[in-house]
C-alpha cells in the first residue's frame, strides 16, 4: 500500500515536470500513446497472465474505437456516453465468445484461435459496412471545435496527456485490485491444475468470464480514447488481427506478470516502430511488424517473463509468475 | 447424511459404475477398497459433481445433489481431496489454503479457518510462504487434506491418501485420517491400501468392476474369507 502511494507521488511529480518545463509536441504524442496502448496491453494482460490468451483483442480496441465515433458522427451521441456504451458491447461481445468456450473448456491454442477468428470478423465487418464505417479507407470523428471537451477531442496535447495517464493509472489501480482478489487466485489455481480448481468449489467458468469481461471492457475503453486521440480510425490500425498481435507481444515482451511489464512493452514497441518510420520512412512498411514477431518467438522461448519480469526478479532474487505490487 | 441409491456412471460410452447402493450416516468412516480400475475414483468423481450421474440419484441431508454442478456441491458440504493431492505446485501452501475457503460461505472466515487448519497442522504453519511444490510427500497430503477442511465441509472424500507415497509416510497419513475423524469429520475413503485403511473406518465397502461386491464393518471386512484370500494375501 505505502509503495503504490509512493508510485502515485511519483508519477504525480513526473507529470507536473513534465508539464511544467514544456515537452516537445512529438514527445507528448508518443507519451500519450505509450499511456493508452499501455492501458490496453496491461487490459489483455489480467487474462493473459493466467495462460489464457487472447489473440483478438484487437476486436474489443475495434469496437471502442468505432462505436464511439460511429455514435457521435452519425447519431450525435456524446463520446462520453458513446464511451460506456461502446464498452458494453465489447463486453456483449466477450460474453458470446466466452461463455460457451469457457463452459465447453476451450483452452490453450484453441481458445487463441477462437478469439483470432473473433478479431478477423469484427476487422472484416468494420470492412464490409464501408457506408457507414468508410470501410479500409477509415473515419475521422466530425471536429467540435468550439468546446472539444464536450466530444471527448484533444487538440491540446496535455490535456490528451492527463486523460490517458488518468485512465492508464486506473487500469494499474484495477490490476493492484484484481491481484488480491480471490479471482485471481483461483485463476491462477485453475491455470495450474483446472480439474483441482474445479473439484475445491471454483467455478472455473464464471471466474474466468468475469476477468474476460473486465479485460474487453478496460481494452474497448483504451481503443476509444485512442481513437478519439488520433482523430483517425481505420480497421488496420485499430482492430483485426495485426492489433491483436501487437497487445500480445508488447505485453510478453514487457513481462505479463508484471504490473508496468505492459507499458513498458508498449513503450519499447512504439520505440521501435517510430524509429523505424524516421530511419526508413516509407520504404520498409510492415517491417515493424516482421521484428514483432521475431522477437515474440525470442522472448516467448528465452525470457518468458519478459524484460521487466525479468529486471524484477534479478532484483528480488525470486521468480514470481504474480505480480504482488505496483512495480 | 449421504445416501447413493442405484447410481450409475461412465465416461463417454465406457460405463464404469453400475447401480452402486451406497450410505454414510453422520460422524461415520467409511471405505471403499477395491483394484485398479473398479471405480473407486469415478465413484468419488460423481459424488463431488465433477462427472454427472447416468441415472440414480445422490441425497446429502435428504437434498438431492446427483448432477450439481461441482461448486455447488462444495458449497452443500462435500469437500474432495483428488487422487495425487493436486495441489497447486506454484501457488504458496497458504494461497493453496486460501483457495480451498473459495466457496462464498467461507470467504468471510478466511482468518478463522487459516488460523484453525493451521492449528491441526503446525507443519504447514512452519511452511506457509513455501511452494506448495516444494513440500514432502506426506506435508503435500496434509495441505490437500487442510485446503478441503477449509471449507468446513460436512464430509471429506478422500481418494487414495497414500498413493505414492513411503510406508513411513503412509502411516503418518493415517494417523492424519484419524485426527480428522477425532475433529468430528465424517468421511469417506477410497483406498488400496487395505490393511492400513480397516483400522481407521468403519465400516467398508467392496468395489469390483463397478458394483459393490461386498459391504460390512471394518471387523466383518477383515475376517471375510474372499477378502483375506483376494486382498490381504493371508
Amino acid at each position: 500500500m505505502k509503495r503504490n502511494l509512493l508510485f502515485l507521488l511519483g508519477v504525480v511529480v513526473i507529470t507536473a515536470v513534465l508539464l511544467l518545463i514544456g515537452v516537445p509536441v512529438y514527445t507528448m504524442h508518443i507519451l500519450v500513446q505509450v499511456l493508452l496502448w499501455g492501458a490496453i496491453c496491461s487490459g489483455w494482460t489480467l487474462l493473459g497472465r493466467f495462460g489464457i490468451t487472447s489473440m483478438g483483442h484487437g476486436a474489443f480496441v475495434g469496437i471502442g474505437a468505432y462505436g464511439v465515433v460511429l455514435l457521435w458522427n452519425h447519431l450525435g451521441i456524446t463520446p462520453w456516453l458513446g464511451v460506456p456504451i461502446a464498452a458494453a458491447a465489447a463486453m456483449l461481445l466477450a460474453f458470446a465468445v466466452g461463455y460457451p468456450c469457457f463452459k465447453l473448456r476451450v483452452v490453450g491454442r484453441n481458445f487463441s484461435l477462437v478469439t483470432m477468428a473473433m478479431a478477423v470478423v469484427v476487422q472484416l465487418t468494420i470492412i464490409a459496412a464501408r457506408d457507414v464505417t468508410g470501410g479500409s479507407l477509415g473515419l475521422t470523428p466530425k471536429a467540435q471545435t468550439s468546446a472539444p471537451l464536450l466530444a471527448l477531442q484533444f487538440p491540446n496535447k496535455n490535456v490528451a496527456f492527463l486523460f490517458a495517464l488518468g485512465f492508464w493509472l486506473v487500469v494499474l489501480w484495477v490490476m493492484t485490485r484484481l491481484n488480491a482478489s480471490m479471482t485471481s487466485l483461483s485463476l491462477a489455481a485453475s491455470a495450474e491444475q483446472e480439474d483441482a480448481a474445479e473439484a475445491i468449489g471454483i467455478n472455473v467458468a464464471r471466474e474466468k468470464l468475469k476477468v474476460l469481461l473486465l479485460s474487453a471492457a478496460v481494452t474497448a475503453v483504451g481503443g476509444a480514447l485512442l481513437g478519439q486521440y488520433l482523430m483517425y480510425i481505420n480497421p488496420e490500425t485499430l482492430s483485426g488481427s495485426p492489433v491483436s498481435l501487437q497487445i500480445l507481444y508488447a505485453s510478453i515482451a514487457g513481462g505479463m506478470y508484471t504490473v508496468l511489464g505492459p507499458t513498458i512493452g508498449s513503450g519499447l514497441t512504439l520505440a521501435l516502430t517510430e524509429s523505424l518510420r524516421v530511419l526508413f520512412g516509407t520504404r520498409f512498411i510492415g517491417a515493424a511488424n516482421t521484428i514483432y514477431g521475431l522477437m515474440l518467438i525470442l522472448f516467448v522461448i528465452f525470457m518468458p517473463q519478459g524484460i521487466w519480469g525479468t529486471i524484477l526478479s534479478k532484483l528480488q532474487g525470486r521468480t514470481s509468475r504474480r505480480a504482488r505490487s505496483l512495480l | 447424511m449421504l445416501e447413493l441409491k442405484k447410481v450409475s456412471a461412465g465416461y463417454g460410452a465406457f460405463k464404469a459404475l453400475f447401480d452402486i447402493d451406497m450410505s454414510v450416516q453422520a460422524g461415520e468412516a467409511v471405505g471403499v477398497i477395491g483394484p485398479n480400475g473398479a471405480g473407486k475414483t469415478t465413484l468419488l468423481r460423481v459424488i463431488s459433481g465433477l462427472i454427472r450421474p447416468w441415472s440414480g440419484t445422490i441425497t446429502l441431508n435428504g437434498q438431492e445433489i446427483g448432477g450439481k454442478p461441482a461448486y455447488e456441491i462444495v458449497a452443500a458440504g462435500i469437500a474432495h481431496v483428488p487422487e495425487n493431492r493436486r495441489l497447486f505446485p506454484r501457488l504458496t501452501v497458504e494461497e493453496n489454503l486460501k483457495i480451498g475457503a473459495f466457496v462464498h460461505s467461507a470467504r468471510g472466515q478466511l482468518r478463522e479457518r487459516l488460523a484453525w487448519v493451521y492449528d491441526l497442522f503446525p507443519r504447514l504453519k512452519e511452511r506457509r510462504n513455501q511452494l506448495a511444490e516444494t513440500l514432502s510427500g506426506g506435508e503435500q497430503q496434509m495441505c490437500a487434506i487442510a485446503r478441503a477442511l477449509m471449507s468446513r465441509p460436512t464430509i471429506l472424500l478422500m481418494d487414495e491418501p497414500s498413493a505414492g507415497l513411503a510406508p513411513v509416510i503412509v502411516d503418518q497419513v493415517f494417523e492424519l485420517v484419524q485426527r480428522i475423524r477425532e475433529e468430528g469429520f465424517t468421511v469417506l475413503i477410497v483406498e488400496q491400501n487395505i490393511q492400513s485403511l480397516l483400522d481407521v473406518v468403519e465400516r467398508a465397502y467392496l468395489l469390483e468392476v463397478g458394483t459393490i461386491k461386498l459391504a460390512g464393518t471394518a471387523a466383518e471386512m477383515r475376517e471375510h474369507p474372499f477378502v483375506r484370500t483376494a486382498y490381504l494375501g493371508m
